[in-house]
């Protein structure tokens, strides 16, 4: 595959940045979105708009066409059984949410306990805290490594006969460590604990295939997949979706209300309330096309060619440290300079154009562990390129001199 | 924009070799801020006397360079004065970062301003405001005995 052609896709590499060219190493936060993402949402608002699965006119049937196109894409991308374990959501947070609460609801009491890791991000943590204050539950860390891992043995000290649901990353944000989920997923279900995928940065990086790790759950953010911000999707085994409770009730979920009751939609309409982010749903099966044109394994294989470069880049900048040294590791490289606040070190870079994210990256539990109140981040997409990884360390260079290290 | 602006040498300085920093143990009022979005923290001690005159100040915490720096040169500043020149040194502080062009206070002399003006600099960074506002809001929670932590985010 030509990188230069990809990055000719998006149209925010056309033109300068504040004079200068983007180095954008930013696409763990966010990725940026090839021209047929946001051509998509134009073309479907200027000729196509219209609500979904309400309405019988021309438009509101195409339009709800269009939604479910995006479904079955989703289940064939990640190799779901049925397009009806595909929940559409406003992003992976709500996908946990969604989770954490309808389980909590359902299957948590007082005293249960749920397993995340010190490495997870606040979005993974944050919903399962609700039902420690809500329901008295205990909420467990299984611990990182001197490397920035979560080894399958350090799940396996953690878990108990109260644990009741293990919530893990794919891929850490920060360390860029890849965990054992497929080992972590059949040891846990070997005990019959359902086990939630954080996959915020696996999806956009790793080859997906939901009935061959056979997870619970798998949250998925779309903006990270070169998709519009306000989609996301929850994976769920068809028998939760069945199972648990609707999570928001409104318009679309039901499907007889009465004064005195009211019954609940099919799936997956049951999980979808309200008018959902239709045009970003749409859009979002372009992204899923972009993917599939370049295919997830050449992606893989180009990014970790970056990751090797930039981190034999690094080590060689004196100065530099990096956070973790995972085996199995994405392309995320976290760290320091011995100096320098990741502060500064962004704002510098920035300058040039270069953009990175400092800071927890949401973080906390980590960063703690770390004894790091923040650190710099260069996280890579498809459209990266050796030279910026140059321009990364040139910035880096620059960034010494003005402090006079 | 110029980074030679925000990095200008005395921050450079104030921000590696922070005055003031630590804490000191007949205080009388004290506080902490944090920014939520990076994590930075910072904490103020002082010493109000009868006379309500800052007798000694200092404040513990980490952060970017502009952040230490501006705390540095803060705690340099009101040592000795007053609370209500306090007060007024960090209004118009404030409405500098803010807004303003220039210093406006009779209190601090011009070398003082000079030195303040020195932080000027953030003006041109929107995200870097907060790292030279944080412990001057903090400050403020100080004196008003504020039991509330102060945040950036508002």
């Amino acid at each position: 595959m030509n990188i230069d052609d990809i990055k000719r896709e998006f149209p925010i590499f056309d033109d300068k940045i504040q004079n200068n060219d983007l180095v954008y190493l930013d696409s763990a936060n966010s990725s940026q979105k090839p021209r047929v993402v946001v051509d998509r949402i134009y073309d479907f608002y200027t000729k196509e708009f219209s609500n979904v699965g309400r309405s019988v006119h021309y438009l509101a049937v195409a339009a709800t066409n269009l939604y479910e196109q995006t479904r079955v894409s989703v289940q064939k991308y990640i190799n779901a059984k049925d397009k009806d374990e595909i929940v559409f959501t406003k992003g992976a947070t709500e996908a946990i949410n969604l989770v954490a609460n309808t389980f909590g609801q359902k299957y948590l009491s007082e005293g249960d306990e749920v397993l995340l890791t010190e490495l997870e991000h606040h979005s993974n943590y944050v919903p399962w805290h609700f039902l420690r204050k809500a329901k008295n539950i205990k909420i467990e860390f299984a611990e990182i490594n001197d490397d920035g891992e979560v080894t399958l043995e350090a799940i396996e000290k953690k878990i108990t006969n109260k644990t009741k649901i293990i919530s893990v990353s794919h891929l850490s944000n920060v360390t860029g460590a890849i965990l054992p989920i497929k080992e972590i997923i059949q040891l846990a279900h070997s005990k019959n604990i359902p086990v939630l995928i954080d996959g915020c940065q696996g999806a956009p990086h790793l080859k997906l295939d939901m009935q061959d790790i056979d997870c619970d759950f798998y949250a998925i953010s779309g903006h990270k997949m070169y998709g519009p911000t306000g989609i996301g999707i929850l994976y769920a085994k068809k028998k939760w979706l069945e199972d648990l409770p609707p999570y928001q009730g409104g318009g679309g979920m039901i499907n007889e209300v009465k004064k005195e009751g009211i019954t609940y939609g099919e799936l997956p309409n049951k999980y979808e309330a309200g008018t959902m982010a239709t045009a970003q749903v749409i859009a979002f099966n372009e992204s899923i096309k972009f993917m599939e044109k370049i295919g997830i394994q050449n992606i893989e294989k180009h990014e970790k060619e970056l990751l090797d470069y930039g981190l034999e880049k690094l080590r060689k900048n004196n100065s530099v440290n990096i956070i973790g040294n995972p085996k199995e590791k994405g392309g995320v490289i976290s760290f320091t300079i011995e100096g320098v606040h990741p502060h500064d070190i962004a704002t510098i870079l920035d300058e040039d154009g270069v953009a990175i994210r400092a800071g927890h990256h949401c973080c906390q539990i980590l960063h703690d562990k770390l004894n790091l109140p923040a650190t710099a981040r260069a996280s890579f997409g498809v459209y990266n390129t050796k030279d910026d990884i140059d321009k990364l360390d040139d910035a880096i260079n620059k960034c010494k001199k003005i402090f006079n290290l | 924009m110029d980074l030679k602006d925000l990095y200008q040498e005395i921050i450079l300085d104030h921000g590696k070799n922070p005055r003031n920093l630590g804490k000191f143990d007949n205080y009388n009022k004290d506080a902490k801020g944090n920014n939520p979005l990076c994590g930075d923290n910072v904490h103020v001690y002082l010493r109000l006397n009868e006379n309500k005159k800052v007798e000694d100040i200092a404040f513990e915490g980490h952060g970017c360079a502009i952040s230490m720096a501006s705390a540095s040169i803060m705690t340099d500043m009101v040592r000795g004065k007053e609370e209500k020149e306090v007060k007024e040194i960090v209004t118009d502080f404030l409405g500098m970062i803010k807004e303003k062009d220039s210093l406006e206070t009779n209190i601090l002399k011009e070398d003082e301003k000079t030195k303040l003006m020195s932080l000027s600099g953030v003006k041109q960074y929107p995200m870097r405001v907060k790292c030279a506002t944080l412990s001057w809001h903090t400050l403020t929670s100080a004196l008003d005995n504020s039991d509330q932590i102060v945040k950036t985010e508002d």
